[in-house]
């Protein structure tokens, strides 16, 4: 790296104006920070750390004097690519070689990198305009540079894979060699963008991953591999059910274990530190301990079922907050003709590949972590808040996460949490806690489970004209409203017609802990929305195809109607399937993105088994439309493992699915083949990592109707011990 | 009482107790962290490592079982086959988180060295005790299938 000189510093600072200006006014903000109080406050609090390597092209880029341009990734790379997507944006508008072009995760650092919250599929939507600006500004730089050397005019300069160049007069000079001049240019404040069909890298397939060797050749890159000197290894107890608490433990024989350091009891259980992970296991396994049951729930999941039931139908002192109304009779009770539907879906665990995992050691007032962490300016708040320090004195290093799918962007931090506690009893020595596969499901933070009632006034013409709408779904945050247990409803295009709807949410508080799970309530509104469309197709004698496009004209959902238009053509709707097979199709809007899924299922007994799947995406500008076709197949093997398979089940307040072998997940015979097509648009990009998920379930449940005219009401297809009183087999 | 274990062509003793996993022996005691843990009770092969050739669990194998065996890991896994795989898994983009990937990856060597040319029903039986939650299975067929290709086709 070039040391950045006096002036260039002076442009850095100017620099963080562009950036301070696209952040407040940008999208940032938007979406999560919005409604996380907690992401927003914690990054305002972490202040105080320095950019660890100054650049004079700002914090995203730098600059090696061989020419290797090095972006800096404030998100979390959690499997999604999204390393390869930011470094495509800012090598774009540089003009940069793709392939000397490398990337490094940021650590918490929120002077230097603004907010680093990765959540809502929004981390390329939220990095469209400042990465693109930056880039810009890099660039600008460079053409500067060379019109100053060349004497010549800064127009009939131009860039290209990372070489400038003046044809007039055949000159041309790589980064490398005007590196030192362009470092001294002030960054211009507000420098032109490409236009669209100027794109050389973003929309083709050049933009590929830079971070698949390392992962098929065994490199220790995740927070399982961290090895420090002195380092011990933590497992913790939890109490067996949510809310319980240590009554008292017998450490003897767990001391006994070779190996074993120490036991002591944390806000969260008994921790076993060891000199391996093996030892902390086994220490673990011998500890005696008594747990105090009083708080804890207790119940079973069919009693929750039932009170959910009871609650929905209005049997409760609950009261309910309106999450959709509209019309002036929406209080009156529907008439004439009427469906009925209801819905249960079940507590979902994340399981990512990865258990969960933290290392810390804390050392006076510094607290260092390692982690694959969603929000390290908010695990730096967190961690601080535990470890008795300011925010600026934790630094948390972001490593890759072997997988999220939400549980690592906690606003509660909670494992994170864990390690800064056991790390302040191991005198300075680093910790890693391990969380093994049984403690991660049995663990909590789950998709809610929930229940729906929904009623539909059929007009005369067969659509909806007015909705009635029961949902009852734990907050998913300890504040403000529970919108996102019922987003993809209140918006939904099917209830755009209606004269009336007249949605109410209740929001049950008890100790099973819940939070994001990918795609969020989006996992089952989907569900619900786009499968009992399809029955109310049927009743109006029409097909779902037709029925859909009847509502979007009305609804004048121009992006719906493209995906379900291009869909039908793609998945030769309407032709003939193979005999044992039929089609089902969904379509819904998450996280911006609209997504159709079409399912080509049969049976086996009462398995059902997807063939093939057809996904249409409206994502907005297709930055790296390979990495979205890979969002979008893992997306539908994701959402398919948990419609047939996914339920976490209480048993008088204990998990009975611990492991993969009582919580099967979908295996490669499994997979369907996945063909995606993504629309071209000139909108700002919008998310991909979790918009595949929702439309698959419904798209099978759909195939099901299809296949046996009998409607779905409760997830998972396939039922396991525990999951039966979620409702009947479709 | 240690023991002499044969790992990546090399013999290293190590002071674990017989019942200790393979798993933990590999990635604590000789630093092997590429073979991973991600369920420990032989359901997901994220710990896959080749014993005498064989894929095997290595989360449930007790570390006296192969005193004398050869264990090839990650790190060690060399040969055409391991070529062919790596380049096809890079032509292809497979890895998402990639936690999954270093048990995939030798899965899909074993099966490879034993079929040189799978078919998919081969595939499915050879792959599916790998869990992938990315779900990158269409892309790991996929790559199968090219590095066979590419195996076939004399140099
Ligand atoms: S860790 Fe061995 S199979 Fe899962
Ligand atoms: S790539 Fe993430 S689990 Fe396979």
């Amino acid at each position: 790296m070039i040391e950045a000189p006096r002036t260039a510093r002076l442009a850095l600072t100017r620099r963080r104006m562009i950036l301070g200006g696209a952040l407040a006014g940008g999208a940032l903000l938007v979406g999560y920070g919005v409604t996380h109080p907690m992401a927003v406050g914690g990054a305002l609090l972490s202040g105080g750390g320095t950019d660890p390597e100054p650049s004079a092209f700002g914090s995203f880029i730098r600059i090696a004097p061989d020419g290797w341009v090095t972006v800096v990734n404030r998100q979390q790379e959690l499997g999604q690519g999204i390393h390869a997507g930011l470094a495509a944006l800012i090598a774009e508008e540089l003009d940069a070689n793709w392939d000397r072009v490398r990337v490094v995760d940021a650590h918490s650092n929120f002077r230097a990198y603004g907010p680093q919250i990765t959540a809502g599929s929004r981390s390329i939507a939220s990095n469209w305009e400042p990465m693109r600006i930056a880039g810009a500004a890099a660039r600008a730089m460079f053409v500067e540079a060379a019109a100053l050397r060349w004497q010549v005019p800064r127009a009939q300069i131009t860039v290209r894979d990372g070489v400038v160049a003046h044809p007039a007069s055949r000159r041309s000079a790589p980064f490398a060699e005007l590196l030192a001049d362009a470092a001294r240019r002030t960054p211009p404040q507000s420098p032109a963008l490409k236009q669209a069909n100027d794109y050389r890298l973003i929309g083709t397939d050049r933009v590929r991953r830079k971070d698949v060797a390392p992962k098929i050749t065994g490199a220790p890159i995740y927070t399982q591999d961290v090895a420090k000197p002195g380092m011990l290894v933590a497992m913790v107890a939890h109490s067996p059910r949510f809310g319980g608490r240590l009554a008292r433990f017998d450490s003897t024989d767990a001391l006994k274990v070779k190996g074993v350091v120490d036991a002591f009891a944390i806000d969260t259980g008994v921790a076993v530190v060891a000199e391996t992970s093996w030892a902390a296991r086994r220490g673990r396994d011998a500890l005696r301990i008594e747990w105090d049951d009083r708080a804890a729930e207790m119940r079973s999941t069919a009693q929750i079922v039932r009170d959910y039931h009871d609650i929905a139908a209005g049997r409760t002192d609950l009261s309910p907050s309106d999450f959709a109304t509209k019309g002036q009779d929406a209080d009156a009770p529907l008439t004439g003709d009427v469906a009925e539907f209801t819905f249960d879906f079940p507590y979902l665990v994340h399981a990512p590949m990865e258990p969960l995992d933290c290392v810390a050691s804390v050392d006076g007032w510094n607290v260092a972590i390692t982690s694959g962490a969603h929000l390290p300016t908010v695990d730096q708040v967190q961690a601080a808040r535990v470890a008795l320090t300011i925010p600026g004195k934790v630094d948390v290093e972001v490593v890759p996460a072997g997988g999220s799918f939400g549980r690592r962007g906690l606003a509660a931090s909670d494992y994170v949490i864990e390690a800064v506690r056991i790390a302040r009893h191991t005198a300075r020595r680093p910790v890693k806690l391990m969380w093994t596969r049984e403690d991660e499901m049995t663990g909590g933070y789950y998709r809610p489970m929930s229940h729906h009632r929904i009623a539909v006034q059929v007009g005369a013409d067969g659509l909806p004209a007015r909705w009635r709408l029961r949902s009852v779904c734990q907050p998913l945050l300890p504040f403000g409203s529970n919108e996102q247990a019922v987003e993809g409803m209140g918006n939904s295009p099917y209830l755009a017609s209606a004269t009336s709807v007249d949605g109410k949410l209740y929001s049950p508080r008890f100790p099973v802990p819940v939070s994001f799970w990918r795609s969020v309530g989006h996992s089952y509104t989907a569900m619900m929305m786009e499968h009992l469309i399809d029955q109310l197709a049927r009743r109006a004698g029409q097909d779902p195809a037709a029925y859909r496009r009847t509502l979007y004209r009305k609804a004048r959902a121009a992006r719906h109607l493209k995906v379900l238009d291009e869909l039908c053509r793609r998945a030769d709707w309407g032709c003939a399937v193979d005999v044992g097979f039929a089609r089902g199709l969904a379509v819904h809007e998450a996280m911006g993105s609209v997504v159709g899924q079409m399912a080509e299922v049969r049976l086996d007994g009462n398995r059902p088994i997807v063939r093939r799947v057809v996904a249409i995406v409206d994502c907005g500008i297709a930055v790296s439309p390979d990495q979205i076709a890979a969002q979008i197949e893992g997306g539908i093997g994701f959402g398919l493992s948990a419609a047939l398979y996914g339920a976490t089940t209480l048993d008088k307040g204990i998990v009975q699915q611990t492991n993969f072998d009582t919580q099967p997940m979908l295996r490669l015979n499994e997979m369907p083949a996945v063909e995606t097509y993504i629309l071209p648009s000139t909108a700002p990009p919008t998310g991909v990592g979790e918009p595949g998920v929702p439309p698959i379930a419904p798209a099978v449940a759909n195939a099901l109707l299809a296949l046996t005219g009998r409607p779905t009401n409760s997830l998972p297809f396939l039922k396991g011990p525990g999951a039966s009183n979620l409702g009947p087999m479709a | 009482m240690p023991i002499d274990l044969s790992v990546n062509g090399r013999t290293r003793r190590v002071d674990d107790d017989a019942e200790t996993p393979l798993l933990w022996v590999l990635r604590d005691t000789l630093g092997l962290r590429g073979t991973r843990y991600g369920c420990g009770i032989a359901q997901c092969g994220a710990c896959t490592v080749h014993v005498d050739g064989q894929p095997v669990r290595s989360c449930t194998l007790p570390v006296g079982v192969v005193e004398s065996a050869a264990i090839t890991t990650i790190e060690g896994v060399a040969g055409p086959e391991v070529e062919a795989v790596r380049a096809a898994w890079t032509a292809r983009d497979v890895p998402q988180c990639g936690f999954c990937q270093s048990g995939q990856v030798m899965s899909a060597v074993a099966l490879l060295r034993t079929i040189p040319i799978p078919s998919d029903a081969d595939i499915d039986l050879a792959m599916s005790g790998n869990l992938c939650r990315c779900a990158t299975y269409n892309r790991i067929r996929a790559a199968i299938h090219d590095a066979a290709r590419a195996g076939s086709t004399p140099a």
